[in-house]
C-alpha cells in the first residue's frame, strides 16, 4: 500500500470516528467504545479489501461483512455514509422511531447490512451460512465476520468455528476485535478468553495477529488470508477500545455511554488538532 | 426508581442467606446485581457473555442445594431456553429476575426488548411468573421470592417507573389486588401498564364510567377467583400489559374467563409485533400502550356488553 492510500484510509477512519461520536451523542445512547476499536478494521475492509458497489448494492458477487458485534453498528453506519449507501442526513437518525438506523443492525442487503445481529454469538454461524450458500451457488464472494473479544465467550462461536473448518469454508474470514474490554470490564477478569490464537488454531483455523489500528498491517493480513485455501481464516486484531477519542480510550463506561453534547463540543477541536498532527507525521516518515 | 434498582437493593438484604448464589453474564452494572457482588463476592459468579452456560451451571448449583438468583436482560434469558426447560422440569430453586424487559430497553431496539417472555414462561411447567408494577412491589417480590418454591420469572424494567404503592405492601403469589372497585367494567393490568391504567380510570370517571382496577402482578399462578368476581360484578374486562397480546396477561385472564364465566374482553398490548429503537415514550405511544387507548378499549368493551 502506498503512502497516499494509507493517508486516505486514515482520513476515512477519522471521519467515521467523528460521525460515530456525533451519531451516538445525538441519539443519547449507543456504543461508542466498541465502534471506535473497529474503525480501522472497517475502513480497510470497506474501502480497500471488499468488493462492493454503492451503485449496485445488492450485487450478488459482493463481498459480505457480517457485523456480529452488532452493538458497534454506528461504525458500520458511518462506513455506509462514507461509501454513499446512505446520505449524511442519517447522522441525526440513529435510534430514532421508524429509522432504518436501528440500535442494532437489521438485515438489509440493499444497504450492505448482511445480517440481523445484536444478540452476541450469532454472526459467525450466519456468516457460515452465507459462505456455504456461496460455495453451492459457485459464487466467489468472501464473507467477513467481525466479532468482539467478549463475544468469544458465547458457546455458539465455537460451534460455528468447528463447522467452518469441518466444511473447509475458506471463503470465511473472521476478525476478532481484541480490545481487551467487555461491558463489565477487562475480558480476562470477566471470563478469560486467552489463549485466543491457540483456540482458533485448535479448531482448524488459519490464524494471524495484527495491530488493528495499523491499516497497512491489516490490509496485508487480509491479503494473505485471501490467498489461503481449504480452511477458514481469522485475524486477531489488537485494538484499543474507544481508539482516537482521547477521553474514551480504555474506559469501560465508554462501552455503552456516549459523550454529552458539551463533552463532544469541547472535544472536537482537540481531535481535529491531534488528527492533523498524525497526518503530518505520516508525511515526514 | 426502576424495578431493577429495587431488586438490586433488596437482593443485598436477602443475600445474607449463605445458600444464595447470584449469577451474571457481563451485565451486573445494568441489572444492579453489582451491589451484591461488592458485599458477597464469593457467592457472585460472572459467566462472561455466556447465557446458556450460566443456566446450565444453575442446574448443577440448584441440584446441590443452593438457591440460584440469576439476573440478565430478559431477552438474553430466553437465549438459554433449552437449559430453562431442565430448570422447569426439575422444579429447581432458580429465581430469574430479568431486567430490561418489555420495551424498556427502548433505544437499543428489538434485539434488546421482549414482547413474548411472559408467554414463554407461562408455558413452561412449574415456572411462576410475576410482573411487578413499581419499585415497592419489586422490593416485596424479591423479599418473598425466598419463600416461593421452585423456579420463578420476575419481569423487571430498565426505566424509571412512578411509585404506586406504599412501603409495607404485601405480595402473595397467585393473588391480585383490587386498586379500586368499579361497577361498569374492570381493567386488569400489571407492570408498567398499572400506572397508565390508573390514569385511564381517572379520565373515564370524568365521563361517569365506573371502572374498577386490578393489579395482577402474579400472572402464573393467576387469581382465578378475583377474575371471575370482577367479570360477574361488571360483565366486561379490559386487560393491559406491556407485552404481546398473545399469551401474556390477556391470554391468562381469558383462559380463566372462557372456562368459568365468559364476558367480552378487550386487550391492550403489543399487537403481535417486535419493538424497535426510539424513546420509551414514543414506543408506548406507537404501540398503543397509553391511557387513551385503555379508555377507548373500555368504551369498546362497554358497547359489546349485553
Ligand atoms: C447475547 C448477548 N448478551 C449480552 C449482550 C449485552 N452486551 C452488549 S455489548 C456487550 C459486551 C461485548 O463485549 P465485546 O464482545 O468485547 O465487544 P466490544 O468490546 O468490541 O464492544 C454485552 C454483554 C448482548 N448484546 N448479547
Ligand atoms: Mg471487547
Amino acid at each position: 500500500m502506498n503512502r497516499e492510500e494509507v493517508k486516505k484510509l486514515k482520513e476515512i477512519s477519522y471521519r467515521m470516528m467523528i460521525d460515530v461520536l456525533q451519531m451516538t451523542t445525538e441519539a443519547g445512547s449507543g456504543h461508542p467504545g466498541g465502534s471506535l476499536s473497529s474503525k480501522d478494521i472497517v475502513a480497510v475492509l470497506f474501502f480497500k479489501v471488499m468488493r462492493h458497489d454503492p451503485k449496485n448494492p445488492s450485487w450478488e458477487e459482493r463481498d459480505r461483512l457480517v457485523f456480529s458485534k452488532g452493538h458497534a453498528v454506528p461504525i458500520l453506519y458511518a462506513a455506509l455514509i462514507e461509501a454513499g449507501y446512505l446520505d449524511r442526513s442519517y447522522i441525526k437518525k440513529l435510534r430514532k422511531l421508524g429509522s432504518p438506523l436501528q440500535g442494532h443492525p437489521e438485515w438489509n442487503p440493499d444497504m450492505m447490512i448482511e445480517a440481523t445481529t445484536g444478540s452476541l454469538g450469532n454472526g459467525l454461524a450466519i456468516g457460515n451460512g452465507i459462505a456455504f450458500a456461496g460455495k453451492l451457488k459457485k459464487k466467489d464472494y468472501k464473507v467477513y465476520v467481525l466479532m468482539g473479544d467478549g463475544e468469544l465467550q458465547e458457546g455458539t462461536v465455537w460451534e460455528a468455528a468447528m463447522f467452518a473448518s469441518h466444511y473447509a469454508l475458506d471463503n470465511v474470514i473472521a476478525v476478532v476485535d481484541r480490545n481487551g474490554l467487555q461491558q463489565s470490564g477487562p475480558t480476562e477478569k470477566s471470563m478469560s478468553v486467552e489463549p485466543i490464537a491457540d483456540k482458533w488454531r485448535a479448531f482448524g483455523w488459519h490464524v494471524q495477529e495484527v495491530d488493528g489500528h495499523d491499516v497497512e498491517a491489516l490490509y496485508s493480513a487480509f491479503r494473505s488470508a485471501q490467498e489461503i485455501s481449504d480452511k477458514p481464516k481469522v485475524i486477531i486484531a489488537h485494538t484499543t477500545k474507544g481508539k482516537g477519542s482521547l477521553i474514551g480510550e480504555w474506559v469501560t463506561e465508554f462501552h455503552g455511554k456516549p459523550l454529552s453534547k458539551q463533552e463532544l463540543e469541547k472535544l472536537l477541536p482537540e481531535l481535529e488538532e491531534k488528527h492533523k498532527e498524525e497526518m503530518k507525521e505520516l508525511d515526514v516518515n | 426508581m426502576s424495578t431493577r434498582e429495587a431488586f438490586g437493593k433488596a437482593l443485598v438484604r436477602i443475600g445474607s442467606d449463605p445458600s444464595i448464589v447470584v449469577l451474571d453474564a457481563d451485565v451486573s452494572g445494568s441489572t444492579k446485581t453489582s451491589q451484591f457482588r461488592k458485599i458477597y463476592p464469593q457467592r457472585f459468579i460472572n459467566f462472561g457473555i455466556a447465557e446458556e452456560n450460566l443456566f446450565g451451571t444453575a442446574v448443577g448449583l440448584a441440584y446441590s442445594g443452593l438457591k440460584v438468583y440469576a439476573s440478565l436482560y430478559s431477552v438474553f434469558v430466553l437465549k438459554a431456553y433449552d437449559q430453562l426447560r431442565i430448570i422447569a422440569h426439575d422444579n429447581l430453586e432458580v429465581k430469574i429476575f430479568a431486567s430490561h424487559s418489555g420495551l424498556t430497553n427502548s433505544s437499543d431496539g428489538w434485539s434488546h426488548q421482549t414482547v413474548e417472555d411472559v408467554a414463554v414462561f407461562r408455558a413452561l411447567p412449574n415456572f411462576k411468573v410475576i410482573v411487578p408494577a413499581d419499585a415497592v412491589e419489586a422490593d416485596t417480590v424479591t423479599e418473598e421470592s425466598l419463600k416461593i418454591k421452585g423456579p420463578i420469572y420476575v419481569r423487571l424494567s430498565r426505566s424509571e417507573s412512578p411509585i404506586i404503592f406504599e412501603k409495607g405492601l404485601r405480595f402473595e403469589l397467585g393473588k391480585g389486588n383490587i386498586m379500586n372497585d368499579g361497577s361498569d367494567v374492570y381493567i386488569i393490568a400489571n407492570g408498567n401498564m398499572l400506572s397508565i391504567a390508573i390514569k385511564a380510570v381517572e379520565e373515564l370517571k370524568k365521563d361517569g364510567i365506573s371502572v374498577g382496577l386490578i393489579n395482577m402482578s402474579s400472572v402464573k399462578p393467576i387469581d382465578e377467583e378475583l377474575i371471575i368476581k370482577a367479570a360477574k360484578s361488571t360483565g366486561a374486562i379490559v386487560t393491559a400489559e406491556e407485552h404481546s397480546v398473545i399469551g401474556g396477561l390477556g391470554g391468562a385472564v381469558t383462559e380463566v374467563l372462557s372456562k368459568h364465566y365468559p364476558v367480552p374482553v378487550e386487550f391492550v398490548g403489543i399487537n403481535d409485533s417486535f419493538g424497535q429503537s426510539a424513546s420509551l415514550e414514543e414506543l408506548f405511544r406507537f404501540y398503543g400502550l397509553t391511557s387513551e387507548n385503555i379508555a377507548s378499549s373500555v368504551r369498546k368493551v362497554l358497547k359489546r356488553k349485553k
